[in-house]
């Protein structure tokens, strides 16, 4: 494993049982994160981003697949045997402020819970820390004594980033965390999250289906359908050239605001179908009943590694 | 002139308190035109179409203004004239198809009933193989696959892109001259966004519809429309021809707005717009916007600024260009 390696994920397998039958949500996914980098995964509803996410943090064991993280923790245990030090380094932002924040406890006491959990600074300086955490990202210390639901969506995702990042990790998921703002809003939390990762040199695995989202705060892109990762490339170059026929499907599909814009969508490619059921999903390639380029091989075999430069991969037959 | 709205104001009433929503909007849909309106969300959109069909929540009680829909003042029809409108002039295509389709009813029994009645309001007493056929016609326009199936499901068993397309066929079987579309895709994934906008926008040409698509996503507006209206706390900011509006923004809210949209071809996003929508209760006096807007001077918290006209496409309502 490489030093700069923070965490180390593969063959990650997720099936979770339905009265329908297995739902494959992740399906044997292998990639690296590295230290102080944003790695987006992108995908639709139901394409596993999201169950990847919570593997990761722990809320439910992985059923095959390596996770390790810093080079010393295996994370496929389960939580409960995660030591303390391990849950304080990883946190989580999830995507609705509204149902992630008690509605009951003011402000500060959100915040100062990791605190006194995690023993970060001494009782008497809590209040002050919480003050401190708030103006880091952008709140003044009024809102100490608010409750959520005097808050606006974007002030609220911004209690959630100073709770997270309250015992100071060093890995953080932003599971869909600008989806549910307006982007008036959405911005200003865009801008803290940018802020904050260069400051505290944080690490960001980006949860996401947002690729403008996507352009403007990571470094690189990977894109998941129906649990598997088909396309992974560094933000720039995914945007210049998109090799797979999903990818480019997922681009065209934007609707742009300028022309500049408009020059970055692939042409000659069309959104057609739906996703289907992730219980049973196509053979061979996933994608293949939605590609307009599929071959007879792409529904009888998994597309291969592809390995276009040192770090854009595709798994895709076309180009084989 | 289609549609015109003019200084229309809306509360929601409660036992407590009086929430003033909308606050003199002003709107025109010309014939075969193509309107938006964009605003965050909670500014009133929803409200604002809703109030066009009459088929506001109890209390939202309509306290001045007037929506002339072709030289008749909707406000003030009965209820069977207004009920005509409803089954053959304008639909709806409301937010969550989930929420707006009954549950515990078949598609058929609820696609049939709309048609129903928009035949029986054209003076004909549709049989049941009228009414499959008519059915049919509507989802190959709507590029549904499977009609028969899709007739004998319920609401659960339909993916989320198949129950938006149902419900543009519902709103279409009813939307003679004229479609309100409450964001259409916002529960959707962006590759059945762009199916389901294209769709809307070949239907709206094919059909010669006039349409007011209100929406939060830009990009969508950008496309879809001929002309903007932006909506913030109930109040309509700026009125220009699509281009123009993304193009030359004039409110100062309107551009904050346009600049923290991500863009695909560079990076940064703007500052975004600081505090939240203003308590509706107990609204600012004079501009709603004030107490977020960065130029805010003394005569934007007092009154409340007027029209102004800055060219014949470009309206503007800001203290800024008095």
């Amino acid at each position: 494993m490489q030093d700069d390696v923070i965490l180390y994920v593969s063959g990650l397998k997720k099936y979770f049982n339905t009265t329908e039958g297995v739902v494959r949500a992740v399906d044997g996914i292998s990639f690296n994160v590295k230290y102080g980098e944003t790695l987006a995964l992108v995908g639709e509803s139901g394409s596993g981003k999201t169950t990847t996410g919570h593997v990761i943090m722990g809320f439910y064991p992985p059923d095959d697949g390596k996770i390790i993280y810093k080079n010393k923790y295996e994370l496929s245990v389960p939580m409960k045997k995660r030591p303390l030090e391990l849950k304080r380094d990883i946190q989580i932002v999830f995507q609705d402020p509204g149902t992630s924040l008690n509605p009951k406890r003011l402000v500060k006491d959100i915040i100062s819970l990791p605190l006194l959990i995690h023993k970060i600074v001494d009782k008497k300086k809590i209040y002050e820390r919480v003050a401190e955490l708030l103006e880091y990202v952008g709140l003044s210390e009024e809102f100490m004594f608010k409750y959520p639901h005097e808050l606006g969506g974007g002030e609220k995702q911004l209690v959630a980033i100073a709770r997270a990042l309250a015992p100071q990790p060093s890995f953080i998921i932003l599971d869909e965390s600008t989806s549910a703002l307006d982007v008036s809003s959405q911005a200003k939390v865009l801008n803290t999250l940018v802020k904050i990762q260069k400051e505290l040199r944080l690490t960001y695995l980006l949860i996401t289906h947002d690729l403008g989202v996507v352009r403007n705060i990571s470094q690189r892109v990977m894109i998941m359908y129906l649990g598997k990762i088909y396309e992974e490339a560094p933000t720039e170059k995914f945007f210049k050239s998109p090799m797979h026929p999903y990818t480019q499907m997922l681009l065209s599909s934007i609707p742009t605001l300028s022309e500049e814009d408009e020059k970055i969508k692939p042409k000659g490619i069309e959104s057609i179908g739906e996703i289907p059921s992730a219980v049973k999903p196509p053979s061979g390639c996933r994608f293949h009943t939605r590609c307009p380029f599929a071959k007879p091989i792409c529904s009888q075999q998994d597309p291969p590694d592809i390995v276009l430069d040192s770090n854009h991969i595709v798994r895709c037959w076309l180009y084989e | 002139m289609l549609l015109k709205i003019d200084n229309l104001y809306v509360n929601y009433r409660s036992y407590w308190y009086t929430l003033k929503v909308l606050n003199g909007v002003w709107l025109k849909v010309e014939r075969g035109e193509r309107v938006g309106i964009i605003g965050e969300s909670g500014s009133g959109k929803t409200t604002l179409l809703k109030t066009i069909l009459r088929i506001l929540p109890q209390n939202g009680i309509i306290s001045k203004g007037e929506i002339i829909y072709e030289g008749r003042n909707i406000l003030k029809l009965s209820d069977g004239e207004l009920a005509k409108i409803r089954r053959r002039e304008i639909g709806m295509i409301f937010q969550d198809p989930m929420a707006a389709l009954n549950p515990v009813f078949k598609i058929r029994d609820q696609l049939y009933d709309i048609l129903k009645y928009r035949m029986m309001a054209e003076g004909r007493n549709p049989s049941s193989k009228e009414l499959y056929e008519e059915s049919l016609k509507l989802f190959n326009d709507v590029r549904l696959p499977d009609p028969d199936r899709v007739l004998e499901s319920y609401p659960f068993q339909l993916s989320g892109g198949m129950r938006q397309r149902v419900m543009i066929a519902m709103a279409l079987a009813s939307a003679g001259k004229l479609l309100l579309a409450d964001e259409p895709t916002t529960n959707l994934d962006v590759t059945i966004q762009d199916q389901i906008l294209k769709l809307i926008h070949r239907l709206v040409i094919e059909k010669n519809l006039s349409t007011i698509l209100v929406s939060h996503a830009l990009g969508m507006v950008y496309h879809m429309t001929d002309k903007v209206y932006v909506l913030y706390a109930g109040d309509i900011m700026e009125e220009a021809g699509t281009k123009e509006l993304f193009n030359k923004p004039k409110h100062p809210y309107t551009q904050l707005l346009i600049a923290s949209t991500p863009r695909l071809s560079s990076i940064g996003v703007g500052e975004g717009i600081k505090g939240k929508l203003p308590d509706y209760r107990n609204p600012p006096a004079g501009c709603r916007f004030s107490p977020r807007c960065p130029y805010v001077m003394d005569k934007c918290i007092n009154t409340k600024p007027g029209r102004i006209q800055l060219n014949n496409e470009h309206v503007v309502s800001c203290h800024l260009y008095d």
